[in-house]
């Protein structure tokens, strides 16, 4: 056989760049398993019946129930501290010694969060639910119209755009309005964030009805909104929720717009037009925070947004593709 | 659609009206309409809102140095967002030179040369890179990835060049920095590009492999010049959808950027971002003025994304259409 002569370097070539890509999946995968697993793993860890049912604790006055220790300042007796070695060490006179808010010790949980997630990411699902998936219903069953092409376009510029600048319009709108962070504005502004992902998804899940469906409602003579809302919506509802729980799981993990319309609060509160706590912006504050204690409710907090975002995503992955199976 | 056309004839009749479909198709397309207004509202609430600082100083907003919201006996109160519009930059850019490449060889990879057992699971790991929260690679980031890249990288690398080449210059203090910010958004842009790489190129017909396989290229040279060239347009679209995503990326950023507007030529030390400095000063905003610059400067990001959007889905459209012509 007659092999050019620069076979030899070809395949040379050819090894080397399809091992690069195999390198390059690797160098992905890498990081990912290592967020997943330092997630899971130093979250696990700070997670506790106490995580669950507890509420924001000062560290110290946490650490000085704990250990029996004095609270460097106790917000009841503002003058007891002062004099005290703030050392960790026993102060002269025998009383015990000062709190060590820089040990570790625990710090109350995140009960707060989690109320606060679950309502603001809740309204602003249901604010975002009609919407989406009448746009959605239009975009799939509407699908070849000149204006579909629009609202299709409109959707990309809101999933592309920053979260932040969601946060921004309800901060122009609602808060500088009503001079109160409210939960209500953060629900509008998860709203905003999470529309798009409702409205793709119903479109898609919409489109994998089978075309003939379509074509033998049309038959037995039923006008397009009757065979749409009783053969077309039941036919793709397994996909239409698993779209709405992903974007639950994107709203509950969105932070940005939060900080400018939430703001966050350290008590477990049910107004919505007050301030909130909310899952995501805990993990932020408690990121930024000097006490360990409060660094480990961060992780956490980021263990509880990874567990629902795995899960919703695993859900999502089971229910499409037993619907991928079935239509064939 | 050739197959719809009867029925559609036939539902244009008389009687659609009282069968309720004018009202159905009424709804939708209001409800879809509403995603349309949305965008457009938010360009102008914002455009409205960012007027005050932009009479007061024009192009300066976004290119001007300094960034004084406070007004001392030494200076008036000025907004030169410049330092966040620099940082928003080459983090964006370190973000985009790490990750483009790599997402261009896992495209590859799935799309080429995975076996297909292996394909579905990595496609699903990749795209949960996607769905995980932007906090969380921050907290990620804060507690794991600055300290083990500070030990490993920055510090060993400023020590040995720092004073040959300034934007490799230490001292590297806290770890945090345009590059540490940059490495992980190119984490978190990875999946959007390697996706929608893999995408494109499974839309490549058969026949630009089978022809350059007949006269006898390597795989490698297969995938390069006959199925790379011919989806450029979409890949290149995809890259802009991923930088799209780093410069409106808010919480990885304002974690680990550091937060300083000083403007330092070195990689390794504190910068700002945009999308971090609305989300810290906003809500503590000390005039309407800095109230309005702040806003100038998320209208301006906001912007940006809606052009990359733009161009990002005219080349991917015009890929999908030009292949889906030659496939037939």
């Amino acid at each position: 056989m007659n092999t050019p002569k620069n076979y030899r370097w070809r395949k040379f070539v050819d090894q080397v760049m399809r091992g690069s890509t195999v390198f390059a999946t690797g160098c992905a995968v890498i990081p990912l398993i290592a967020i997943i697993g330092y997630v899971l793993t130093l979250g696990a860890s700070a997670l506790s019946v106490q995580f669950f049912t507890d509420v924001y604790q000062p560290p110290n006055m946490a650490q000085a129930a704990a250990d029996g220790s004095t609270p460097a300042f106790d917000p009841n007796d503002p003058f007891a501290g002062i004099g005290v070695p703030t050392d960790g060490t026993a102060p002269a006179d025998g009383t015990a010694p000062v709190a060590d808010v820089y040990a570790g010790g625990p710090v109350g949980g995140v009960l707060h969060g989690i109320i606060g997630t679950l309502i603001i990411t809740g309204m602003g699902l249901l604010f975002a639910l009609p919407i989406g998936i009448f746009a959605g219903i239009y975009l799939s069953e509407y699908r070849n119209e000149r204006y579909a092409t629009i609202v299709r376009f409109c959707c990309d510029v809101l999933s592309g755009s920053p979260s932040i600048v969601a946060g921004v319009v309800i901060y122009i709108l609602v808060v500088i309005r009503s001079h109160e962070f409210s939960a209500i504005a953060g629900s509008l502004a998860l709203m905003i964030l999470m529309i798009p992902i409702v409205t793709r998804t119903t479109e898609e899940m919409l489109k994998l009805v089978p075309e003939s469906m379509r074509e033998a409602a049309r038959g037995l003579g039923a006008p397009t909104w009757y065979s749409t809302f009783t053969v077309i919506i039941p036919a793709a509802l397994p996909g239409i929720v698993t779209g709405v729980m992903l974007a639950f799981a994107r709203g509950a993990g969105e932070t940005a717009p939060l900080i400018l319309t939430v703001l966050g609060s350290n008590v477990i509160s049910t107004n919505l037009f007050a301030p909130m706590a909310s899952l995501p912006l805990l993990a932020y504050r408690y990121t930024e925070s000097p006490y360990p204690g409060e660094n480990t409710l961060a992780w956490g907090a980021a263990f509880v947004l990874m567990m629902l975002v795995l899960v919703m995503n695993i859900l999502v992955r089971v229910a499409t593709r037993r619907r991928a199976g079935a239509s064939r | 659609m050739a197959k719809q056309q009867p029925a559609e004839s036939w539902s244009n009749g008389k009687s659609v009206f009282r069968h309720g479909d004018v009202p159905f198709r009424i709804g939708t397309v209001v409800l879809a309409s509403c995603v349309v207004a949305l965008v457009l509202a938010m360009g102008v609430i914002m455009f409205v809102s960012s007027g005050e600082a932009r009479t007061a100083f024009g192009w300066d907003v976004l290119f001007g140095q300094d960034w004084n919201p406070v007004a001392t006996d030494m200076a008036q109160p000025a907004f030169g967002a410049w330092p966040a519009v620099r940082g928003t930059l080459l983090s964006s850019l370190v973000a985009i030179v790490i990750a483009a490449p790599l997402a261009l060889g896992i495209g590859i990879f799935l799309a080429e040369l995975c076996p297909p057992k292996l394909s579905t699971p990595l496609s699903f790991l990749v795209e949960l890179l996607a769905a995980i929260p932007s906090v969380i690679y921050g907290v990620w980031g804060v507690f794991v990835f600055v300290p083990f890249f500070n030990q490993v990288f920055s510090t060993p690398v400023s020590d040995a060049l720092g004073d040959y080449i300034p934007w490799l210059a230490g001292p590297v203090a806290t770890g945090r920095g345009v590059m540490v910010t940059g490495i992980v958004m190119s984490i978190m842009i990875l999946p959007t590009i390697a996706s929608l790489t893999r995408d494109v190129l499974r839309l490549v017909p058969n026949t630009q492999r089978e022809a350059m396989l007949a006269i006898g290229a390597t795989r490698w040279e297969t995938i390069w010049l006959a199925v790379v060239p011919y989806s450029r347009a979409g890949i290149i679209g995809a890259v802009m959808l991923g930088l799209g995503r780093a410069l409106g990326e808010t919480m990885a950023a304002t974690l680990l950027i550091g937060n300083s507007q000083r403007i330092s030529p070195s990689l390794f030390a504190p910068a700002t971002t945009a999308a971090s400095l609305v989300a810290n000063e906003l809500t503590n905003s000390v005039s309407t003025l800095h109230e309005s610059a702040l806003i100038t400067v998320a209208f301006a990001l906001f912007g940006i994304t809606l052009v990359l959007n733009l161009g990002a889905r005219l080349l991917i459209w015009y890929v999908d259409r030009g292949m889906a012509g030659g496939r037939s």
